[in-house]
């Protein structure tokens, strides 16, 4: 019955390479691919999506990506304070194939090889590609802080900044603190994922605290001089409504946590020990980006053809989203991974078709952030490539902040949300 | 004819950016509060977009993005989204 669907589908798609698409079994998965792309999140679930409609549905696509649902980092900070549900922010995969043709593989990359132009998955075989478009997201890099890698396997010092099991976790870990108690969160130097959501966070858990257990502090430990993004609005609402609650410290940069006593320990200041640490460790390209030799700036960022994405170290191998060295002024955020997927998608059609490749390509970006359960604060910006230079640039005059925080940007952002996720995924 | 493939692919990428709040080809999903764009009058759209540009229609956050668009941007968009289904 399934079957019979997809295979409709395909055909009302006006193509046959769809046909292929239904296979989720890994030992299933396509021998060749026209393109295969690594990694689910806002860049690759875009990329995917968009190479089928800007060819017009006639350029094969696999997806390779672990899990069957896609759970939303943007809002999660929403589920720590309380306000939404894990179920509000996830949304399957599934459309990707039955609306879009894509053929779905929940599976682990396990090799590339540039040369061969092939991939290896952990439970299946060898997919070949024309073009491979690789969106692994940051990895963790949790041997930066000593003690850290075992804290956090333990369950006892999390990270939740990859939504998920981590994100009820450390929801739970609220929940069980007794009021009076000390949650700190620890913010990495930058570059990190997603600029502002640091300071979301301290104000979600700052609002949940507020109503259930006035007595209690969330602690910001800064590696960075100050706020990285949005510092005034997020000072200003701390200020007025957070002031008894949220401490900011700057400068601090932990080095060792101890699990024992649960402190944190930094390169210059005191110990500090709290009831529930959530602690940021430095961030990398993914491990698949970092171990195909793609991660070519400080070992740690994918650096690309801006124009294209296309790898500076593999040819027809295409880098997005958080993993990529960040044009100037440009964030690792989940709008700027959409919208480095529909630039990728594009020029990957433009290829594979013998089109010309787009002379100006343009990205944007929007990020919102909650300083409470209805209130919220922006900023904005657009990137336009300069050809001369080969790399994206903010238009002068362009982008901005909000003024104050407020409840309709509140409405904005949740409907943001709905509309990021249906033009990523559905 | 290869050029206008071309041109038609780089239309549709640029108008792309839209999509993130506005939905997929200018459709926002059911109830939303950001509008849909797909199939509104050509001119229309031109007019609202610069409005924002100038400052002239007030916004939280169209002010701020087509500030970063040319007016051929402009046009190129709204062309688009006039010829999307609603």
């Amino acid at each position: 019955m399934q079957r019979r669907r997809l295979l409709q589908t395909g055909l009302a798609l006006g193509s046959l390479s769809a046909l292929a698409g239904c296979a989720t079994l890994t030992s299933q998965a396509p021998a060749k691919a026209q393109v295969v792309v690594i990694g689910g999140g806002y860049g690759g679930a875009t990329a995917a999506k968009y190479v089928r409609m800007l060819s017009n549905y006639k350029i094969s696509v696999v997806l390779v990506e672990p899990e069957n649902t896609f759970i939303s980092c943007p809002m999660s900070n929403l589920v720590l304070g309380g306000s939404k549900t894990m179920a509000q922010i996830t949304t399957p995969y599934k459309a990707l194939s039955s609306k879009h043709g894509v053929t779905l593989v929940h599976d682990l990359v396990t090799v590339i090889d540039p040369v061969k132009k092939t991939l290896r998955l952990k439970n299946g075989p060898t997919i070949g590609y024309d073009k491979l478009i690789v969106s692994p997201g940051v990895d963790m890099h949790f041997d930066s802080i000593e003690g850290l890698q075992a804290a956090h396997a333990s369950g006892q010092i999390l990270q939740a900044w990859k939504a998920g099991a981590e994100t009820m976790a450390l929801r739970q870990q609220l929940e069980a603190m007794p009021d009076g108690g000390v949650y700190a969160l620890t913010v990495p130097e930058t570059p990190y994922k997603c600029p502002p959501g640091p300071y979301e966070r301290a104000s979600q858990v700052a609002h949940y605290f507020k109503q259930v257990k006035p007595k209690s502090k969330v602690l910001v430990l800064d590696a960075n001089p100050d706020i990285t993004s949005k510092p005034a609005l997020f000072k200003k609402f701390w200020s007025d409504n957070y002031k008894d609650i949220i401490e900011f410290r700057p400068n601090h940069k932990v080095v060792a946590v101890d699990a024992k006593t649960n402190s944190l320990k930094f390169d210059v200041q005191e110990s500090i020990r709290a009831d529930v640490l959530n602690v940021l460790p430095a961030m990398r390209a993914g491990s698949i980006a970092m171990q195909t030799g793609l991660a070519t700036v400080n070992n740690r960022w994918c650096g690309i053809h801006y124009q294209t994405f296309e790898s500076l170290a593999a040819k027809d191998i295409h880098v997005l989203g958080d993993a990529t060295l960040a044009a100037p002024a440009m964030p690792k955020s989940g709008h700027m991974a959409n919208s480095h997927g529909k630039v990728a998608a594009a020029a990957v059609v433009a290829q594979l078709s013998d089109l010309a490749i787009n002379p100006s390509p343009l990205l944007t970006n929007t990020c919102y952030s909650f300083v409470s359960d209805k209130l919220v604060i922006h900023v904005a910006s657009v990137h336009q490539y300069n050809a001369d230079e080969k790399t994206f640039k903010t238009v002068p005059g362009s982008g901005g902040l909000s003024i104050e925080p407020n409840a309709l940007e509140g409405t904005y952002a949740w409907n943001w949300a709905q509309n990021i996720w249906a033009d990523t995924l559905l | 004819m290869a050029q206008d493939a071309a041109s038609v692919l780089h239309q549709r990428a640029n108008a792309a950016t839209c999509a993130n709040c506005h939905g997929s080809e200018g459709r926002a999903v059911p109830g939303s509060t950001v509008p849909s764009i797909a199939g509104l009058p050509r001119d229309y759209m031109v007019a609202q977009m610069k409005a924002f540009k100038d400052g002239s229609r007030p916004a939280t956050v169209m002010h701020q993005l087509t500030k970063g668009l040319t007016d051929q941007q402009i046009e190129s968009m709204a062309n688009y989204f006039a010829a999307q289904k609603r």
